[in-house]
C-alpha cells in the first residue's frame, strides 16, 4: 500500500472503509461524517502536504446503495504526489460537509456537484447553481434526467 | 473543524461619500471574449466586489458522452478548449488509453508531443494577442495571427480541418502524418514564429505604457494561488514552477531539455512574460522532438482497439464485422476509474473517467484549467480599477468552451 493510504488507514482506522491503487491511481473510500477532518488532514500532514484540491464532482450510481459519490483529486506540490478520496451519500440524505474551509478554492466545484447532482454540501458559503440556472428544475447530470429533456431557457435572476 | 486557509482580500473602501453602483459587464461585451458575465460593484473607478456568472456556453459535455462512444467522444473534446484542440484530443486518449492500459507506439508519441507544443504556441499567440487589444496594442494581435495561421495550416494538412481536429484515437492517431509535414513544421518554427515572437517582445516588453498598464494589475502571492487551485501559466506567474510536463513527465517529455519560467508578483505583466518565454520553450521542445521522432506505425497493433484497414473491410467479412461493431457498439474498455493530468496551454486539464466496462463512459468529468482561475478573479481585481478587470481577464485566458462545457 502506498504511504498515503497507509497514513490515512493509521490516523483515521475506523473512517477508511476501502482503499485500492488501480491504474497507479491511490483512492481511499471514506465515511462522510468526518470528511473536512480527513482532508484537512491530508492538507496539513506534514509527509503529506495536499495543498492542492484539483477537482471535486460527484457520480450517481443509481441503483445501488448508497446511490452517490462525492469524489475529491488531490495534488501535492511538494510530495508530487496524487490521492482520490470517494465518499458515499444516499438517495435520501444527499449531504455532506463543505471543504471551502480547507481549500478556498473548492467552492465552485461544490457548486457544480449541487447544481448537476443535487448533492448538498452544509455550511456552503453560496451553494447556488452555477452552470444552469436558478429556475432549472432537476439535477441533469443525474442517470434517471432524460438526456433530451427540454426546459424553458431564461435568464438567471438577480 | 479545520484550519481556515486565510486569503489576503484586497477589498476596497469607498473613498465618496456615495452610493456604490452596480455595474453589469457581458454576457455579450467586446471584453469578455466569451459569453461571461460579471456583476461589479463599482466606487467610482475602484472594484469593491465582483460577482463572476458563467454558464451561457453549457451544451452538456459530460451527459453527452455518457451516451456516446469512447471514439464518439473525441469530437466533444475538440469543443472543450477551441484555441488549442488537439490537446484536449491528447489528454483525453491518454485518460482511456491509462484505463486500458496501452502502451501507444514511440512515434504516436513523439507525435502527440508535437502538435501538443504547436497548440500551446498558437493558445498563448491568442492570449496575449487578445489580451493586448483590449488593451489598445492592436498590432501585436496582427503580427501574432500569421504564424497562427501558418500552424493552421499545418493543423488543417494534418487531420482535415483547422478547429475541429478530432485527431487521436484510442490507441493511436486518425491518420499518421502526412509527407514531409515535419519540414513544413521546422520551417514555420524556425522561420515564422520567432520572428514574430521577437517582434511582439520589441514593441511591448519594454514599452513604458505597456508595463504601466500591466505591472501590478491583477497580482496574487504563490500562497492564494495554491490554495484557489490555480495551475498552468497563472500559477507559474506567482513564482511556484508547477508543470506537468517536468513534475509529471507523461509521453516524452522527459526527454526534452526545456526551462520551466516563473514570474514573482502574478500580475498581467508576469503572466505575459510567462507566455512568452513558454512559447520560446515550446519551440526548443519541438525542435528537439522533431529530431527524435523514430519511424514504425503509428497506432498500436491491437484489434481490439484499432479499426481493421479500409482493404479488409472492403474484402472480408470479419473485418467488415470488426468494423461495424467498432463503429456501433464502440471499443471495449475495461471497467475501472481514472484520473489522468496533462499540461495543457492554460493549466492542468484533468480527466476523471468512471468505465462499467462496454462501449461508452458511464461517467466523464473534465477538470478545466479555467474553471479555478475564473473563481479566482474576483481575488485578483478586488480593490483595482474597473479597467484594470480588463487586462487582467485577458491575461488569466478564460476560454467559455471548457469552462461551462
Amino acid at each position: 500500500m502506498s504511504i498515503v493510504l497507509e497514513r490515512l488507514r493509521e490516523r483515521f482506522p475506523a473512517e477508511v472503509v476501502s482503499t485500492h491503487s488501480d491504474f497507479g491511481d491511490d483512492t481511499a473510500l471514506v465515511r462522510r461524517e468526518r470528511i473536512v477532518e480527513i482532508l484537512a488532514f491530508l492538507r496539513d500532514d506534514p509527509e503529506l502536504r495536499f495543498d492542492f484540491a484539483m477537482d471535486l464532482t460527484g457520480v450517481d450510481y443509481l441503483g445501488e446503495e448508497p446511490r452517490f459519490e462525492v469524489v475529491y483529486h488531490l495534488y501535492s506540490l511538494e510530495k508530487k504526489r496524487r490521492v482520490r478520496i470517494k465518499a458515499r451519500l444516499p438517495e435520501d440524505d444527499p449531504v455532506i460537509d463543505t471543504a471551502v474551509p480547507v481549500w478556498p478554492g473548492i467552492d465552485w466545484y461544490e457548486r457544480e456537484a449541487w447544481d448537476m447532482y443535487g448533492i448538498v454540501f452544509r455550511g456552503h458559503p453560496n451553494l447556488k447553481r452555477i452552470l444552469m440556472y436558478e429556475a432549472f428544475e432537476g439535477h441533469p447530470l443525474r442517470k434517471d434526467y432524460p438526456k433530451a429533456k427540454r426546459q424553458p431557457t431564461i435568464g438567471p435572476e438577480e | 473543524m479545520a484550519e481556515p486557509v486565510e486569503i489576503t482580500a484586497n477589498v476596497g473602501t469607498p473613498d465618496l461619500q456615495a452610493e456604490p453602483m452596480l455595474i453589469n459587464i457581458g454576457p455579450s461585451h467586446p471584453a469578455t471574449h466569451a459569453t461571461l458575465r460579471f456583476r461589479a460593484t463599482l466606487d467610482g473607478e475602484t472594484i469593491l466586489d465582483l460577482v463572476p456568472e458563467f454558464g451561457y456556453l453549457h451544451r452538456g459535455f459530460e451527459k453527452e458522452s455518457e451516451a456516446a462512444t469512447w471514439t464518439q467522444v473525441v469530437p466533444y473534446t475538440d469543443r472543450l478548449n477551441y484555441v488549442s484542440p488537439l490537446m484536449n484530443n491528447v489528454g483525453y486518449a491518454m485518460a482511456v488509453e491509462k484505463l486500458c492500459g496501452i502502451e501507444i507506439t514511440e512515434r504516436c508519441k513523439y507525435v502527440r508531443v508535437i502538435i501538443s507544443e504547436l497548440s500551446r504556441i498558437i493558445d498563448h499567440m491568442v492570449c496575449v494577442g487578445t489580451n493586448m487589444v483590449d488593451l489598445g496594442a492592436l498590432t501585436n494581435f496582427w503580427y501574432f495571427w500569421k504564424p497562427r495561421e501558418e500552424v493552421y495550416f499545418l493543423i488543417e494538412e494534418l487531420c482535415g480541418q483547422r478547429l475541429t481536429t478530432s485527431y487521436t484515437r484510442i490507441g493511436g492517431a486518425m491518420a499518421d502524418l502526412p509527407e514531409g509535414w515535419t519540414d513544413r513544421v521546422l520551417a514555420v518554427c524556425r522561420g515564422v514564429i520567432p520572428e514574430c515572437i521577437a517582434d511582439v517582445n520589441a514593441l511591448l516588453t519594454k514599452n513604458r505604457i505597456f508595463i504601466e498598464r500591466t505591472m501590478g494589475v491583477g497580482p496574487i502571492s504563490a500562497k492564494d494561488a495554491v490554495s484557489l487551485g490555480f495551475t498552468g501559466p497563472c500559477l507559474r506567474a506567482a513564482g511556484v514552477p508547477l508543470d506537468l510536463r517536468k513534475d509529471e513527465p507523461y509521453l516524452v517529455y522527459d526527454r526534452f531539455d526545456f526551462d520551466v519560467c516563473i514570474g514573482e508578483a502574478g500580475d498581467t505583466c508576469d503572466r505575459y512574460l510567462v507566455r512568452m518565454e513558454e512559447m520560446r520553450q515550446s519551440l526548443r521542445i519541438i525542435e528537439q522532438a522533431v529530431a527524435q521522432l523514430p519511424g514504425g506505425p503509428i497506432n498500436i497493433d491491437d484489434p481490439r482497439f484499432i479499426l481493421p484497414g479500409k482493404p479488409q473491410v472492403y474484402e472480408n467479412i470479419e473485418a467488415l464485422m470488426n468494423h461495424f461493431k467498432f463503429i456501433m457498439e464502440g471499443v471495449k474498455v475495461p471497467a475501472g476509474e481514472v484520473y489522468s493530468a496533462t499540461e495543457a496551454a492554460n493549466g492542468e486539464l484533468g480527466f476523471y473517467i468512471v468505465s462499467r466496462g462496454g462501449g461508452g463512459p458511464y461517467k466523464i468529468k473534465v477538470r478545466p484549467p479555467c474553471f479555478p482561475l475564473f473563481q479566482g478573479i474576483p481575488h485578483l481585481v478586488k480593490g483595482q480599477m474597473i479597467a484594470d478587470l480588463i487586462a487582467t481577464l485577458g491575461s488569466v485566458n478564460i476560454i467559455a468552451g471548457e469552462l461551462d462545457r
